[in-house]
Protein backbone atom coordinates (compact mmCIF):
# COMPACT_ATOMS: atom_id res chain seq x y z
CA UNK A 1 0.00 0.00 0.00
CA UNK A 2 1.48 3.32 -0.99
CA UNK A 3 1.95 6.05 1.59
CA UNK A 4 0.19 9.36 1.13
CA UNK A 5 2.57 11.65 -0.67
CA UNK A 6 3.09 15.24 0.33
CA UNK A 7 3.34 17.31 -2.81
CA UNK A 8 1.57 20.65 -2.97
CA UNK A 9 -1.86 20.08 -1.61
CA UNK A 10 -4.96 22.01 -0.69
CA UNK A 11 -8.44 21.34 0.60
CA UNK A 12 -11.29 22.52 -1.60
CA UNK A 13 -13.46 25.03 0.23
CA UNK A 14 -16.61 23.66 -1.37
CA UNK A 15 -17.93 20.11 -1.29
CA UNK A 16 -18.17 18.31 -4.63
CA UNK A 17 -21.65 17.27 -5.76
CA UNK A 18 -20.98 13.97 -7.49
CA UNK A 19 -22.81 12.41 -10.43
CA UNK A 20 -23.95 9.60 -8.12
CA UNK A 21 -25.94 12.14 -6.11
CA UNK A 22 -23.59 11.94 -3.17
CA UNK A 23 -21.46 14.80 -1.94
CA UNK A 24 -17.77 14.69 -1.10
CA UNK A 25 -16.56 17.28 1.38
CA UNK A 26 -13.10 18.33 2.59
CA UNK A 27 -11.69 17.18 -0.71
CA UNK A 28 -7.94 17.21 -0.78
CA UNK A 29 -6.21 17.86 -4.14
CA UNK A 30 -2.50 17.08 -4.44
CA UNK A 31 -0.80 18.85 -7.33
CA UNK A 32 2.47 20.00 -8.81
CA UNK A 33 3.15 23.24 -10.67
CA UNK A 34 5.99 24.23 -12.97
CA UNK A 35 6.84 27.69 -14.33
CA UNK A 36 5.62 31.11 -13.23
CA UNK A 37 1.99 32.16 -13.40
CA UNK A 38 1.74 35.41 -15.38
CA UNK A 39 0.32 38.42 -13.59
CA UNK A 40 -2.84 38.31 -15.71
CA UNK A 41 -3.08 34.53 -15.07
CA UNK A 42 -3.39 33.88 -18.80
CA UNK A 43 -0.59 31.33 -19.20
CA UNK A 44 -1.84 28.37 -17.19
CA UNK A 45 -1.82 24.93 -18.80
CA UNK A 46 -3.57 22.05 -17.06
CA UNK A 47 -2.15 18.62 -17.82
CA UNK A 48 -4.57 15.79 -16.96
CA UNK A 49 -3.09 12.42 -16.13
CA UNK A 50 -4.12 8.95 -17.24
CA UNK A 51 -5.50 6.01 -15.23
CA UNK A 52 -2.38 5.19 -13.27
CA UNK A 53 -0.68 8.55 -13.69
CA UNK A 54 -0.21 11.22 -11.07
CA UNK A 55 0.74 14.84 -10.52
CA UNK A 56 4.45 14.16 -11.07
CA UNK A 57 4.32 15.03 -14.77
CA UNK A 58 7.78 16.57 -14.84
CA UNK A 59 9.37 15.74 -11.51
CA UNK A 60 10.75 12.55 -10.05
CA UNK A 61 8.22 10.11 -8.70
CA UNK A 62 8.59 10.01 -4.90
CA UNK A 63 8.19 6.23 -4.67
CA UNK A 64 9.88 4.89 -7.78
CA UNK A 65 12.40 7.74 -8.14
CA UNK A 66 11.74 7.63 -11.88
CA UNK A 67 11.52 10.85 -13.94
CA UNK A 68 8.11 12.48 -14.40
CA UNK A 69 5.76 10.59 -16.71
CA UNK A 70 5.80 13.30 -19.40
CA UNK A 71 9.20 14.90 -18.87
CA UNK A 72 9.91 14.62 -22.56
CA UNK A 73 6.99 17.00 -23.19
CA UNK A 74 6.92 19.31 -20.15
CA UNK A 75 9.85 21.44 -19.02
CA UNK A 76 11.98 24.48 -19.83
CA UNK A 77 12.23 24.87 -23.61
CA UNK A 78 10.12 21.76 -24.22
CA UNK A 79 6.84 21.45 -26.12
CA UNK A 80 4.92 22.53 -23.04
CA UNK A 81 7.47 25.18 -22.21
CA UNK A 82 7.64 25.95 -18.50
CA UNK A 83 9.67 29.07 -19.29
CA UNK A 84 6.50 30.48 -20.81
CA UNK A 85 3.66 28.56 -19.23
CA UNK A 86 2.50 27.84 -15.72
CA UNK A 87 1.85 24.11 -15.87
CA UNK A 88 -0.46 22.48 -13.34
CA UNK A 89 -0.87 18.75 -12.92
CA UNK A 90 -3.12 17.41 -10.16
CA UNK A 91 -3.82 13.94 -8.89
CA UNK A 92 -7.45 13.06 -9.68
CA UNK A 93 -9.87 12.26 -6.89
CA UNK A 94 -10.20 8.53 -6.42
CA UNK A 95 -6.48 8.11 -6.98
CA UNK A 96 -3.87 7.42 -4.33
CA UNK A 97 -1.11 10.00 -4.62
CA UNK A 98 -2.44 12.53 -2.16
CA UNK A 99 -5.83 13.53 -3.51
CA UNK A 100 -8.95 12.26 -1.76
CA UNK A 101 -9.65 8.65 -2.66
CA UNK A 102 -10.49 5.29 -1.11
CA UNK A 103 -7.21 5.31 0.82
CA UNK A 104 -8.10 8.64 2.49
CA UNK A 105 -9.69 8.78 5.91
CA UNK A 106 -13.43 9.27 6.04
CA UNK A 107 -15.09 11.35 8.78
CA UNK A 108 -14.79 8.45 11.26
CA UNK A 109 -11.01 8.47 10.95
CA UNK A 110 -10.95 5.14 9.10
CA UNK A 111 -10.03 4.85 5.40
CA UNK A 112 -12.99 5.08 3.08
CA UNK A 113 -12.01 1.89 1.27
CA UNK A 114 -15.16 0.74 -0.57
CA UNK A 115 -17.25 3.32 1.27
CA UNK A 116 -15.73 5.88 -1.09
CA UNK A 117 -18.46 7.02 -3.49
CA UNK A 118 -18.27 5.77 -7.07
CA UNK A 119 -16.99 8.70 -9.10
CA UNK A 120 -17.06 9.66 -12.77
CA UNK A 121 -14.68 11.42 -15.12
CA UNK A 122 -16.84 14.54 -14.68
CA UNK A 123 -16.42 14.24 -10.91
CA UNK A 124 -12.65 14.14 -11.36
CA UNK A 125 -12.93 17.30 -13.44
CA UNK A 126 -15.12 18.86 -10.72
CA UNK A 127 -12.14 18.34 -8.44
CA UNK A 128 -9.77 19.91 -10.97
CA UNK A 129 -12.08 22.89 -11.53
CA UNK A 130 -12.27 23.25 -7.75
CA UNK A 131 -8.48 23.44 -7.71
CA UNK A 132 -8.46 26.08 -10.46
CA UNK A 133 -10.99 28.08 -8.43
CA UNK A 134 -8.76 27.91 -5.36
CA UNK A 135 -5.76 28.96 -7.45
CA UNK A 136 -7.72 31.87 -8.97
CA UNK A 137 -7.31 30.62 -12.55
CA UNK A 138 -10.46 31.46 -14.48
CA UNK A 139 -9.44 30.43 -17.95
CA UNK A 140 -6.75 27.99 -18.95
CA UNK A 141 -4.53 28.73 -21.92
CA UNK A 142 -4.77 25.01 -22.74
CA UNK A 143 -6.02 21.83 -21.16
CA UNK A 144 -4.08 18.76 -22.30
CA UNK A 145 -4.65 15.10 -21.69
CA UNK A 146 -3.83 11.72 -23.14
CA UNK A 147 -5.98 8.61 -22.63
CA UNK A 148 -8.08 9.17 -19.47
CA UNK A 149 -6.49 12.63 -19.35
CA UNK A 150 -8.06 13.29 -22.74
CA UNK A 151 -11.45 12.29 -21.35
CA UNK A 152 -10.99 14.89 -18.62
CA UNK A 153 -9.98 17.52 -21.16
CA UNK A 154 -13.12 16.78 -23.22
CA UNK A 155 -15.29 16.75 -20.10
CA UNK A 156 -13.90 20.12 -19.03
CA UNK A 157 -14.58 21.54 -22.50
CA UNK A 158 -18.13 20.17 -22.50
CA UNK A 159 -19.16 21.04 -18.95
CA UNK A 160 -17.10 24.14 -18.19
CA UNK A 161 -16.76 25.63 -21.68
CA UNK A 162 -15.42 28.95 -20.41
CA UNK A 163 -12.53 27.41 -18.50
CA UNK A 164 -10.16 26.56 -21.36
CA UNK A 165 -9.24 28.41 -24.57
CA UNK A 166 -7.61 25.35 -26.14
CA UNK A 167 -8.35 21.68 -25.70
CA UNK A 168 -5.78 19.07 -26.70
CA UNK A 169 -7.10 15.49 -26.51
CA UNK A 170 -4.68 12.71 -27.38
CA UNK A 171 -5.24 8.97 -27.84
CA UNK A 172 -8.63 9.16 -26.22
CA UNK A 173 -12.32 8.55 -26.66
CA UNK A 174 -15.65 10.18 -25.87
CA UNK A 175 -17.04 6.93 -24.50
CA UNK A 176 -15.77 3.60 -23.27
CA UNK A 177 -16.54 0.77 -25.67
CA UNK A 178 -17.70 -2.71 -24.68
CA UNK A 179 -14.14 -3.91 -25.30
CA UNK A 180 -12.70 -1.18 -23.06
CA UNK A 181 -15.14 -2.08 -20.29
CA UNK A 182 -14.42 -5.77 -20.75
CA UNK A 183 -10.68 -5.36 -20.24
CA UNK A 184 -11.27 -3.24 -17.14
CA UNK A 185 -13.64 -5.82 -15.72
CA UNK A 186 -10.92 -8.48 -16.04
CA UNK A 187 -8.65 -6.24 -13.99
CA UNK A 188 -11.27 -5.55 -11.35
CA UNK A 189 -12.16 -9.21 -11.01
CA UNK A 190 -8.48 -10.08 -10.61
CA UNK A 191 -8.25 -7.65 -7.68
CA UNK A 192 -11.49 -8.75 -6.06
CA UNK A 193 -10.55 -12.43 -6.45
CA UNK A 194 -7.39 -11.85 -4.42
CA UNK A 195 -8.11 -13.11 -0.88
CA UNK A 196 -6.11 -10.18 0.47
CA UNK A 197 -8.61 -7.74 -1.01
CA UNK A 198 -11.10 -8.47 1.83
CA UNK A 199 -13.90 -6.41 0.34
CA UNK A 200 -11.49 -3.50 0.12
CA UNK A 201 -10.67 -3.45 3.86
CA UNK A 202 -6.98 -4.29 3.61
CA UNK A 203 -5.44 -1.00 4.68
CA UNK A 204 -4.81 -2.07 8.28
CA UNK A 205 -3.79 -5.61 7.42
CA UNK A 206 -0.41 -7.10 6.69
CA UNK A 207 -1.02 -7.90 3.07
CA UNK A 208 -2.61 -5.94 0.24
CA UNK A 209 -4.16 -7.57 -2.85
CA UNK A 210 -0.91 -7.16 -4.73
CA UNK A 211 -1.25 -10.36 -6.73
CA UNK A 212 -4.65 -9.30 -8.05
CA UNK A 213 -3.52 -5.76 -8.74
CA UNK A 214 -0.45 -7.08 -10.59
CA UNK A 215 -2.61 -9.28 -12.82
CA UNK A 216 -4.91 -6.31 -13.50
CA UNK A 217 -1.90 -4.27 -14.53
CA UNK A 218 -0.51 -7.06 -16.71
CA UNK A 219 -3.78 -7.41 -18.61
CA UNK A 220 -4.13 -3.65 -19.01
CA UNK A 221 -0.51 -3.22 -20.03
CA UNK A 222 -1.05 -5.48 -23.05
CA UNK A 223 -3.78 -3.11 -24.24
CA UNK A 224 -1.35 -0.19 -24.11
CA UNK A 225 1.07 -1.83 -26.54
CA UNK A 226 0.76 -2.92 -30.15
CA UNK A 227 1.28 -6.42 -31.40
CA UNK A 228 3.99 -5.06 -33.66
CA UNK A 229 5.70 -3.40 -30.69
CA UNK A 230 5.55 -6.57 -28.59
CA UNK A 231 6.88 -8.68 -31.43
CA UNK A 232 9.68 -6.27 -32.10
CA UNK A 233 10.65 -5.98 -28.44
CA UNK A 234 10.30 -9.61 -27.36
CA UNK A 235 9.32 -11.87 -30.21
CA UNK A 236 9.40 -15.43 -28.87
CA UNK A 237 12.71 -14.82 -27.12
CA UNK A 238 13.37 -16.82 -23.97
CA UNK A 239 14.24 -15.17 -20.68
CA UNK A 240 17.72 -16.01 -19.28
CA UNK A 241 17.61 -19.55 -20.62
CA UNK A 242 18.40 -21.46 -23.77
CA UNK A 243 15.52 -23.92 -23.77
CA UNK A 244 11.96 -24.08 -22.57
CA UNK A 245 11.64 -25.22 -18.98
CA UNK A 246 8.56 -27.40 -19.49
CA UNK A 247 7.17 -25.62 -16.47
CA UNK A 248 5.40 -22.40 -15.62
CA UNK A 249 8.26 -20.06 -14.93
CA UNK A 250 8.50 -16.95 -17.03
CA UNK A 251 10.15 -18.78 -19.93
CA UNK A 252 9.44 -16.02 -22.41
CA UNK A 253 10.82 -12.51 -22.16
CA UNK A 254 7.34 -11.10 -22.62
CA UNK A 255 6.13 -13.02 -19.56
CA UNK A 256 9.01 -11.79 -17.49
CA UNK A 257 8.38 -8.23 -18.67
CA UNK A 258 4.69 -8.36 -17.77
CA UNK A 259 5.40 -9.85 -14.34
CA UNK A 260 7.90 -7.07 -13.71
CA UNK A 261 5.39 -4.43 -14.83
CA UNK A 262 2.73 -5.98 -12.61
CA UNK A 263 4.77 -6.24 -9.45
CA UNK A 264 6.38 -2.82 -9.94
CA UNK A 265 2.92 -1.31 -10.22
CA UNK A 266 1.83 -2.63 -6.82
CA UNK A 267 4.64 -0.62 -5.21
CA UNK A 268 3.08 2.63 -6.31
CA UNK A 269 -0.64 2.08 -6.74
CA UNK A 270 -3.62 1.24 -4.58
CA UNK A 271 -5.92 -1.61 -5.61
CA UNK A 272 -9.12 0.14 -4.51
CA UNK A 273 -8.10 3.26 -6.46
CA UNK A 274 -7.69 1.02 -9.48
CA UNK A 275 -11.27 -0.23 -9.02
CA UNK A 276 -12.68 3.28 -8.68
CA UNK A 277 -10.80 4.88 -11.54
CA UNK A 278 -11.47 2.08 -14.02
CA UNK A 279 -15.16 2.32 -13.04
CA UNK A 280 -15.13 6.06 -13.73
CA UNK A 281 -13.65 5.42 -17.17
CA UNK A 282 -16.21 2.71 -17.93
CA UNK A 283 -19.05 5.05 -16.99
CA UNK A 284 -17.66 7.73 -19.33
CA UNK A 285 -19.99 8.54 -22.20
CA UNK A 286 -19.89 12.22 -23.02
CA UNK A 287 -22.83 12.00 -25.42
CA UNK A 288 -25.04 10.30 -22.82
CA UNK A 289 -24.43 13.25 -20.47
CA UNK A 290 -25.68 15.58 -23.22
CA UNK A 291 -28.95 14.12 -24.45
CA UNK A 292 -27.36 11.30 -26.40
CA UNK A 293 -25.80 13.53 -29.02
CA UNK A 294 -22.09 14.20 -28.75
CA UNK A 295 -22.29 17.42 -30.77
CA UNK A 296 -24.55 18.84 -28.01
CA UNK A 297 -21.68 18.40 -25.56
CA UNK A 298 -19.68 20.99 -27.47
CA UNK A 299 -22.50 23.32 -28.50
CA UNK A 300 -21.55 26.00 -25.98
CA UNK A 301 -17.82 25.78 -26.56
CA UNK A 302 -15.71 28.64 -27.86
CA UNK A 303 -12.45 26.73 -27.47
CA UNK A 304 -10.14 25.54 -30.22
CA UNK A 305 -9.69 21.79 -30.29
CA UNK A 306 -6.91 19.50 -31.41
CA UNK A 307 -7.51 15.76 -31.48
CA UNK A 308 -4.65 13.33 -32.09
CA UNK A 309 -4.75 9.57 -32.53
CA UNK A 310 -2.15 6.92 -33.31
CA UNK A 311 -2.47 4.33 -36.05
CA UNK A 312 -1.27 1.49 -33.80
CA UNK A 313 -3.58 2.34 -30.86
CA UNK A 314 -6.22 -0.39 -30.67
CA UNK A 315 -7.42 0.62 -27.20
CA UNK A 316 -8.79 3.98 -28.37
CA UNK A 317 -8.48 3.62 -32.13
CA UNK A 318 -8.61 6.46 -34.64
CA UNK A 319 -12.31 5.85 -35.28
CA UNK A 320 -13.01 7.08 -31.72
CA UNK A 321 -11.10 10.30 -32.37
CA UNK A 322 -12.94 10.77 -35.66
CA UNK A 323 -16.19 10.39 -33.78
CA UNK A 324 -15.13 13.30 -31.54
CA UNK A 325 -14.02 15.36 -34.54
CA UNK A 326 -17.30 14.68 -36.31
CA UNK A 327 -19.20 15.99 -33.28
CA UNK A 328 -16.97 19.06 -33.03
CA UNK A 329 -17.55 19.77 -36.73
CA UNK A 330 -21.28 19.38 -36.24
CA UNK A 331 -21.07 21.84 -33.34
CA UNK A 332 -19.12 24.25 -35.54
CA UNK A 333 -16.12 24.19 -33.21
CA UNK A 334 -12.68 24.91 -34.66
CA UNK A 335 -10.94 21.56 -34.63
CA UNK A 336 -7.76 20.06 -35.95
CA UNK A 337 -7.25 16.34 -36.17
CA UNK A 338 -4.36 14.16 -37.19
CA UNK A 339 -3.68 10.45 -37.00
CA UNK A 340 0.01 9.97 -36.37
CA UNK A 341 1.96 6.92 -37.33
CA UNK A 342 3.84 5.34 -34.44
CA UNK A 343 4.62 1.72 -33.59
CA UNK A 344 4.01 1.82 -29.82
CA UNK A 345 0.24 1.35 -29.60
CA UNK A 346 -1.79 3.37 -27.09
CA UNK A 347 1.36 4.27 -25.15
CA UNK A 348 2.63 6.23 -28.18
CA UNK A 349 1.49 9.46 -26.55
CA UNK A 350 4.05 8.94 -23.78
CA UNK A 351 6.90 7.88 -26.02
CA UNK A 352 9.25 9.33 -28.60
CA UNK A 353 7.03 10.38 -31.51
CA UNK A 354 8.55 13.56 -32.99
CA UNK A 355 5.43 14.34 -35.05
CA UNK A 356 3.42 14.49 -31.80
CA UNK A 357 5.81 17.12 -30.46
CA UNK A 358 5.42 19.19 -33.61
CA UNK A 359 1.62 19.03 -33.70
CA UNK A 360 1.30 19.78 -29.97
CA UNK A 361 3.73 22.68 -30.14
CA UNK A 362 2.00 24.08 -33.21
CA UNK A 363 -1.39 23.87 -31.54
CA UNK A 364 -0.32 25.36 -28.21
CA UNK A 365 1.61 28.20 -29.83
CA UNK A 366 -0.82 28.79 -32.72
CA UNK B 1 1.92 36.45 -45.76
CA UNK B 2 5.16 36.35 -47.71
CA UNK B 3 4.08 33.34 -49.76
CA UNK B 4 2.63 34.08 -53.20
CA UNK B 5 -0.61 32.34 -53.87
CA UNK B 6 -1.18 30.27 -56.97
CA UNK B 7 -3.29 32.41 -59.37
CA UNK B 8 -6.50 30.43 -58.84
CA UNK B 9 -6.08 30.69 -55.07
CA UNK B 10 -5.42 34.42 -55.32
CA UNK B 11 -8.66 34.86 -57.25
CA UNK B 12 -10.55 32.82 -54.64
CA UNK B 13 -9.07 34.96 -51.86
CA UNK B 14 -10.19 38.14 -53.62
CA UNK B 15 -13.72 36.88 -54.14
CA UNK B 16 -14.58 35.55 -50.70
CA UNK B 17 -16.70 37.81 -48.53
CA UNK B 18 -14.65 38.89 -45.49
CA UNK B 19 -15.77 37.29 -42.25
CA UNK B 20 -17.43 34.33 -43.95
CA UNK B 21 -17.09 30.66 -43.04
CA UNK B 22 -14.94 28.65 -45.41
CA UNK B 23 -14.02 24.97 -45.80
CA UNK B 24 -10.87 24.39 -47.85
CA UNK B 25 -10.95 20.80 -49.09
CA UNK B 26 -7.50 19.50 -49.89
CA UNK B 27 -6.01 22.54 -48.18
CA UNK B 28 -2.41 21.34 -48.52
CA UNK B 29 -0.06 23.31 -46.29
CA UNK B 30 -2.78 25.83 -45.51
CA UNK B 31 -1.47 28.64 -47.69
CA UNK B 32 -4.88 29.87 -48.83
CA UNK B 33 -6.44 29.40 -45.39
CA UNK B 34 -3.66 31.43 -43.76
CA UNK B 35 -4.23 34.24 -46.25
CA UNK B 36 -8.01 34.14 -45.73
CA UNK B 37 -7.66 34.22 -41.94
CA UNK B 38 -4.98 36.90 -41.82
CA UNK B 39 -6.23 39.31 -44.48
CA UNK B 40 -9.91 38.62 -44.83
CA UNK B 41 -11.01 37.76 -41.30
CA UNK B 42 -12.41 34.48 -42.53
CA UNK B 43 -13.34 31.59 -40.23
CA UNK B 44 -11.48 28.93 -42.18
CA UNK B 45 -11.43 25.16 -41.71
CA UNK B 46 -9.46 22.67 -43.74
CA UNK B 47 -9.58 19.03 -44.79
CA UNK B 48 -6.33 17.41 -45.91
CA UNK B 49 -5.40 13.77 -46.45
CA UNK B 50 -1.62 14.02 -45.91
CA UNK B 51 -0.74 13.98 -42.18
CA UNK B 52 2.55 15.83 -42.77
CA UNK B 53 0.64 18.70 -44.38
CA UNK B 54 -1.97 18.69 -41.59
CA UNK B 55 0.91 18.99 -39.15
CA UNK B 56 2.18 22.10 -40.96
CA UNK B 57 -1.31 23.62 -40.95
CA UNK B 58 -1.72 23.03 -37.21
CA UNK B 59 1.72 24.54 -36.65
CA UNK B 60 0.54 27.74 -38.32
CA UNK B 61 -2.48 27.91 -36.06
CA UNK B 62 -5.05 26.66 -38.57
CA UNK B 63 -7.92 24.26 -37.85
CA UNK B 64 -7.39 21.37 -40.21
CA UNK B 65 -8.77 17.84 -40.03
CA UNK B 66 -6.94 14.92 -41.56
CA UNK B 67 -9.37 13.13 -43.78
CA UNK B 68 -10.34 11.92 -47.19
CA UNK B 69 -12.55 14.26 -49.21
CA UNK B 70 -14.13 11.23 -50.92
CA UNK B 71 -15.64 9.99 -47.66
CA UNK B 72 -15.24 12.55 -44.87
CA UNK B 73 -17.25 15.46 -46.25
CA UNK B 74 -20.22 13.43 -45.02
CA UNK B 75 -19.18 14.44 -41.48
CA UNK B 76 -20.06 18.09 -42.05
CA UNK B 77 -23.59 19.38 -41.52
CA UNK B 78 -25.63 20.96 -44.34
CA UNK B 79 -24.72 24.56 -45.19
CA UNK B 80 -22.13 24.68 -42.43
CA UNK B 81 -20.02 26.99 -44.60
CA UNK B 82 -20.56 30.01 -46.81
CA UNK B 83 -17.97 28.65 -49.23
CA UNK B 84 -16.53 25.22 -49.90
CA UNK B 85 -13.28 25.33 -51.85
CA UNK B 86 -11.96 22.46 -53.95
CA UNK B 87 -8.80 23.55 -55.68
CA UNK B 88 -7.12 21.18 -58.13
CA UNK B 89 -8.58 18.19 -56.36
CA UNK B 90 -11.76 17.37 -58.33
CA UNK B 91 -9.86 15.29 -60.88
CA UNK B 92 -8.48 13.09 -58.06
CA UNK B 93 -11.90 12.25 -56.62
CA UNK B 94 -13.33 8.76 -56.85
CA UNK B 95 -16.65 10.28 -57.96
CA UNK B 96 -16.28 13.95 -58.92
CA UNK B 97 -20.03 14.25 -59.51
CA UNK B 98 -20.83 13.17 -55.96
CA UNK B 99 -18.12 15.40 -54.58
CA UNK B 100 -19.72 18.33 -56.36
CA UNK B 101 -23.01 17.48 -54.65
CA UNK B 102 -21.24 17.33 -51.30
CA UNK B 103 -19.54 20.70 -51.88
CA UNK B 104 -22.87 22.37 -52.46
CA UNK B 105 -24.42 20.56 -49.52
CA UNK B 106 -21.86 21.72 -46.93
CA UNK B 107 -21.31 25.11 -48.58
CA UNK B 108 -23.81 27.71 -49.82
CA UNK B 109 -21.38 28.34 -52.65
CA UNK B 110 -18.36 26.49 -53.97
CA UNK B 111 -15.13 27.38 -55.72
CA UNK B 112 -13.83 24.54 -57.90
CA UNK B 113 -10.60 24.68 -59.89
CA UNK B 114 -9.13 21.95 -62.09
CA UNK B 115 -6.63 21.40 -64.90
CA UNK B 116 -8.30 21.50 -68.32
CA UNK B 117 -7.56 18.29 -70.25
CA UNK B 118 -8.66 19.95 -73.50
CA UNK B 119 -5.84 22.52 -73.42
CA UNK B 120 -4.04 22.58 -76.78
CA UNK B 121 -0.82 21.19 -75.28
CA UNK B 122 -2.66 18.18 -73.92
CA UNK B 123 -4.52 17.71 -77.18
CA UNK B 124 -1.38 17.88 -79.27
CA UNK B 125 0.53 15.51 -76.96
CA UNK B 126 -2.21 12.98 -77.41
CA UNK B 127 -2.99 13.64 -81.05
CA UNK B 128 0.51 14.09 -82.44
CA UNK B 129 2.57 12.14 -79.88
CA UNK B 130 0.06 9.40 -79.25
CA UNK B 131 0.97 9.49 -75.58
CA UNK B 132 -0.82 10.46 -72.37
CA UNK B 133 0.15 14.10 -71.95
CA UNK B 134 2.83 15.22 -69.51
CA UNK B 135 2.57 18.99 -69.49
CA UNK B 136 3.06 22.01 -67.20
CA UNK B 137 -0.46 21.56 -65.91
CA UNK B 138 -0.26 17.74 -65.75
CA UNK B 139 3.35 17.04 -64.84
CA UNK B 140 3.05 13.42 -63.67
CA UNK B 141 3.12 10.27 -65.82
CA UNK B 142 -0.11 8.33 -66.32
CA UNK B 143 0.93 5.49 -64.02
CA UNK B 144 1.63 7.61 -60.98
CA UNK B 145 -0.68 10.59 -61.37
CA UNK B 146 -3.36 11.11 -58.75
CA UNK B 147 -5.58 12.54 -61.48
CA UNK B 148 -7.91 9.65 -62.13
CA UNK B 149 -10.74 11.63 -63.69
CA UNK B 150 -9.38 13.93 -66.36
CA UNK B 151 -11.91 16.60 -67.22
CA UNK B 152 -12.25 19.43 -69.71
CA UNK B 153 -13.94 22.77 -69.19
CA UNK B 154 -16.70 21.70 -71.61
CA UNK B 155 -17.24 18.44 -69.69
CA UNK B 156 -17.41 20.23 -66.36
CA UNK B 157 -19.89 22.79 -67.66
CA UNK B 158 -22.05 19.96 -68.93
CA UNK B 159 -21.98 18.20 -65.55
CA UNK B 160 -22.81 21.40 -63.74
CA UNK B 161 -25.71 22.15 -66.11
CA UNK B 162 -27.05 18.61 -65.76
CA UNK B 163 -27.07 19.00 -61.98
CA UNK B 164 -28.87 22.32 -62.15
CA UNK B 165 -25.93 24.05 -60.53
CA UNK B 166 -25.49 27.73 -61.31
CA UNK B 167 -22.12 29.07 -62.45
CA UNK B 168 -21.84 32.43 -60.69
CA UNK B 169 -18.50 33.33 -62.23
CA UNK B 170 -15.62 31.65 -63.98
CA UNK B 171 -11.94 32.42 -64.43
CA UNK B 172 -9.38 30.84 -66.73
CA UNK B 173 -5.62 30.65 -66.48
CA UNK B 174 -2.68 29.91 -68.72
CA UNK B 175 1.01 30.27 -68.01
CA UNK B 176 0.25 31.49 -64.50
CA UNK B 177 -1.96 34.36 -65.73
CA UNK B 178 -5.65 34.93 -66.02
CA UNK B 179 -6.86 34.87 -69.64
CA UNK B 180 -10.03 36.07 -71.36
CA UNK B 181 -12.95 33.80 -72.22
CA UNK B 182 -12.61 33.22 -76.01
CA UNK B 183 -11.95 29.56 -76.86
CA UNK B 184 -11.01 28.73 -73.25
CA UNK B 185 -11.51 25.03 -73.77
CA UNK B 186 -8.48 25.27 -76.09
CA UNK B 187 -6.50 28.01 -74.39
CA UNK B 188 -6.90 27.55 -70.63
CA UNK B 189 -4.58 25.30 -68.64
CA UNK B 190 -6.72 25.73 -65.53
CA UNK B 191 -10.28 26.77 -64.84
CA UNK B 192 -11.89 28.14 -61.70
CA UNK B 193 -15.66 28.28 -61.29
CA UNK B 194 -17.77 29.80 -58.56
CA UNK B 195 -20.89 27.67 -58.15
CA UNK B 196 -24.16 27.79 -56.29
CA UNK B 197 -27.34 25.79 -56.27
Amino acid sequence: MPPVIASKSLTLSRALSLDSGQALSDVQIAFETYGELAEDRSNAILVCHALTGDQYVASNHPITGKPGWWERMVGPGKVVDTNRFHVICANVIGSCMGSTGPVSDAIDGQPYAMRFPVITIRDMVRGLVGLLDELGIERLHTVIGGSMGGMQALSLAANWPERAARVLAIATTARHSAQNIAFHEVGRQAIMADPNWRGGDYYGSEAAPDAGLAVARMAAHITYLSEEGLTEKFGRNLQDRDTKSFGFDADFQVESYLRYQGSGFTQRFDANSYLYITRAMDYFDLAEEHGGRLANAFAGSRARFCVISFDSDWLYPTAESRHIVHALNAAGAPVSFVELSAPFGHDSFLLDVPALDRVMKGFIDG
Amino acid sequence: MAETLRPDLAVIAQNITPGSRVLDIGCGDGRLMAELVARHGVDARGLEIDPALVERCVARGLSVVQGDADSDLADYPDKAFDYAILSQTLQTAARPDRMLDELLRVGRQAFVSFPNFAHWRTRSALMLGGRMPVTRALPVSWYETKNIHHVTIADFRELVAAKGVRVERSWFFSGGHEIGPPAVNWRAEFALLQLSR
